[in-house]
């Protein structure tokens, strides 16, 4: 197997994004973070495939880049389901009983964190606080904040999301 | 009299009742000082009002920012050669100020960031801002390109000869990018590492040219101090330190929530009139001053004004002047099991105490919390919390910062550690 087909190549669109933040900045290396980003937003994830064709389009190695990619929180090195559920496990939250929300949490949807449900349709991970302590327990899917959440709620804000 | 004369930074966000737009803040007077810095005022007089104002850091260390901002000046004027970076990573457990700032009054941080660019002569600006933080990116995304339309950024702006380009950096997520030098290796697309100081970021930043970073709510305060004076500003803060500052409570209070008041309002006028007091059938036993990386402070601390001073006096820091209460149902262990399962997982990894020690610690606690406690565990801590709290031990503050509410904890509740491990199990737990 020639190396050409290990690499996935990227779409106009993601070329387009990442060339965009490139423009200002002073090399190519230095928008290996929001290419990760970029690249992610239409994948959900980054496969060993997209990290090497990301790699090669800043003319990076891919082990500096994973370095990158393996640091940051919010950066997938493992498929998500089409939906991300990220749970504030920090102090304000812990105050207001973040852990037993959390385990309220996992029974409903019936996975641990860092499992996705078998439909595919969640992922749940812990993420640190969120900045809107003022309302905990918070939680996140995707781009949409909750706050202060009750167990009574997870039916109906789950419905919401397919 | 507007509310704006004693809130500077949200009185605008009260009058209009949330979500502060361009024609909201251009009608209670928004940009008027960025036209007067530009127009009127050398970028040397900016910094010397500022630090006349005596504004201080609003991102947890408190350093004088016209100091800061001086350090820059200077050397070399090539144009554009210099960058100033607002630091809006916010990741300090319990602090919620920067967001609510950048979500409901984006203009006037932009206005800042124009005044303060002007001022050490950069012509690029990045906000470097949390990747959780979805509205706020599109608030801020949003008001830049309005400034840019308005001519307020871009070329020759007001018709002066400085120019401005100001563009978002949305992090990866990680504590640490919150930390200055480790934001830079961030900002240029690398692992969020700290750097090893000197040389200081104005001297060397971003890539390798003169750097101010600067935290949101100080950058916010700017505008004000250049339209009214560095006299009105001192005047606004209740004891020595000068402005206002935005406070924050969260916990079982009834209203938990951010209030912009004059520097050195006392804690218990926070608790008790704006955040009306503990929920019924608790009582406070504790309280974190500034974010998750501060001492606790207790009973006898509680009616003491909120300033840099003050609090560091206390023997705790006023940090993001965002306070985390512990009420008397939670279990000091356990909350310092919490905070050190933080500050473990969100080490960069680079030094060992700091690697290694933190994952120990909450080990230990986890320990204690579950009964498996034993003699010689609270010595143990108390070994472990010197030696990784030292700073000079690590690299960088993070270590110094996780340890500092595990210290006091270990002094003000040691009862608590001390029951755990001789009745081998937690009291707090209902069974
Ligand atoms: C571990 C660590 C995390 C930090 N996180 C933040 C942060 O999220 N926001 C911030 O403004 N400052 C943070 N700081 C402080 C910054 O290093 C820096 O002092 C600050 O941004 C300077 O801005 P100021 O002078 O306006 O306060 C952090 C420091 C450390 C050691
Ligand atoms: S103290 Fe911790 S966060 Fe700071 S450099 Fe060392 S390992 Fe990294
Ligand atoms: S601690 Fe959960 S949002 Fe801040």
């Amino acid at each position: 197997m020639s190396t050409v087909e290990l690499i996935s190549p990227l779409t106009d669109a993601e070329r387009n994004e990442i060339e965009a933040e490139v423009a200002h900045l002073p090399d190519r290396e230095s928008a290996a973070i929001d290419a990760l980003m970029i690249v992610q937003k239409h994948r959900g994830w980054i496969s060993d495939e997209s990290l090497r064709a990301i790699a090669k389009f800043l003319d990076m190695s891919a082990a500096t880049l994973d370095g990158i990619a393996t640091f940051y929180n919010l950066i997938h090195r493992q498929p998500v389901g089409r939906n991300v559920v990220m749970v504030c496990d920090s102090v304000s939250c812990y105050v207001m009983g973040a852990d037993s929300f959390a385990q309220k949490l996992q029974d409903h949807l019936g996975i641990k964190f860092g499992e996705t449900t078998r439909d595919d349709c969640f992922t749940l991970l812990p993420i640190v606080c969120l900045g809107a302590c003022d309302r905990a327990p918070t939680m996140l899917i995707n781009e949409d904040l909750f706050g202060p959440v009750t167990e009574d709620e997870l039916t109906e804000i789950f419905s919401r999301y397919s | 009299m507007s509310l704006q004369d004693t809130k500077p930074l949200i009185g605008r966000v009260q009058e209009v009742g949330g979500l502060v737009t361009l024609s909201d803040y251009e009608a209670g007077g928004g940009y008027t000082a960025a036209q007067k810095g530009l127009k009127q005022m050398t970028p040397s007089e900016i910094i010397d009002l500022v630090r006349e104002a005596n504004l201080r850091g609003r991102g947890g260390a408190g350093f004088p920012t016209g100091v800061k901002w001086g350090f820059a000046k200077g050397e070399p004027q090539t144009p554009g050669y210099k960058y100033l970076v607002c630091n809006g990573d916010e990741m300090e457990p319990g602090t919620f100020k920067d967001r609510y700032l950048i979500e409901f009054n984006p203009h006037s941080l932009i206005e800042g960031m124009i005044l303060g660019a002007y001022a050490i002569g950069a012509e690029k600006a990045y906000v470097f801002l949390r990747g959780e933080y979805h509205e706020p990116n599109r608030q801020l995304a949003r008001a830049i390109a309005e400034a840019r339309e308005k001519n307020y950024l871009g070329r020759s702006i007001f018709g002066s000869d400085f120019n401005l380009d100001l563009r978002i950096h949305l992090s990866g997520g990680r504590y640490i990018c919150g930390e200055e030098t480790a934001l830079l290796n961030a900002l240029e697309g690398k692992r969020g590492q700290p750097r090893y100081k000197p040389p200081f970021p104005p001297a060397s930043g971003a890539w390798g040219r003169p750097t101010i970073v600067n935290n949101v709510e100080t950058l916010c305060n700017v505008p004000a101090i250049i339209q009214n004076g560095a006299q009105w500003y001192q005047d606004l803060g209740l004891t020595e330190d000068a402005g206002t500052k935005i406070y924050g409570i969260s916990g079982r209070v009834n209203k938990p929530g951010l209030w912009e008041l004059p520097m050195g309002t006392p804690i218990r006028e926070l608790v008790d009139d704006h955040a009306g007091g503990m929920r019924d059938g608790y009582k406070l036993r504790g309280i974190l001053p500034g974010g998750a990386s501060t001492d606790y402070l207790v009973e006898e601390h509680f009616d003491l004004p909120m300033d840099y001073k003050t609090i560091q006096d206390a023997g705790s820091r006023m940090g993001t002047g965002t306070m985390i209460l512990m009420d008397d149902s939670i279990c000091p262990v356990d909350m310092a099991r919490n905070l050190q399962h933080f500050f473990a997982q969100e080490s960069c990894g680079f030094c060992t105490p700091c690697r290694e020690g933190l994952p120990w610690v909450e080990e230990l606690l986890a320990d204690i919390e579950n009964g498996n406690g034993k003699d010689g565990d609270l010595e143990l801590l108390d070994q472990n919390a010197l030696y990784i709290g030292a700073p000079g031990n690590t690299f960088c503050l993070h270590a110094t910062g996780a340890i500092e509410p595990l210290q006091s904890a270990l002094k003000y509740f040691r009862d608590d550690f001390e029951h755990h491990i001789k009745h081998k199990s937690c009291p707090y737990r209902k069974s």
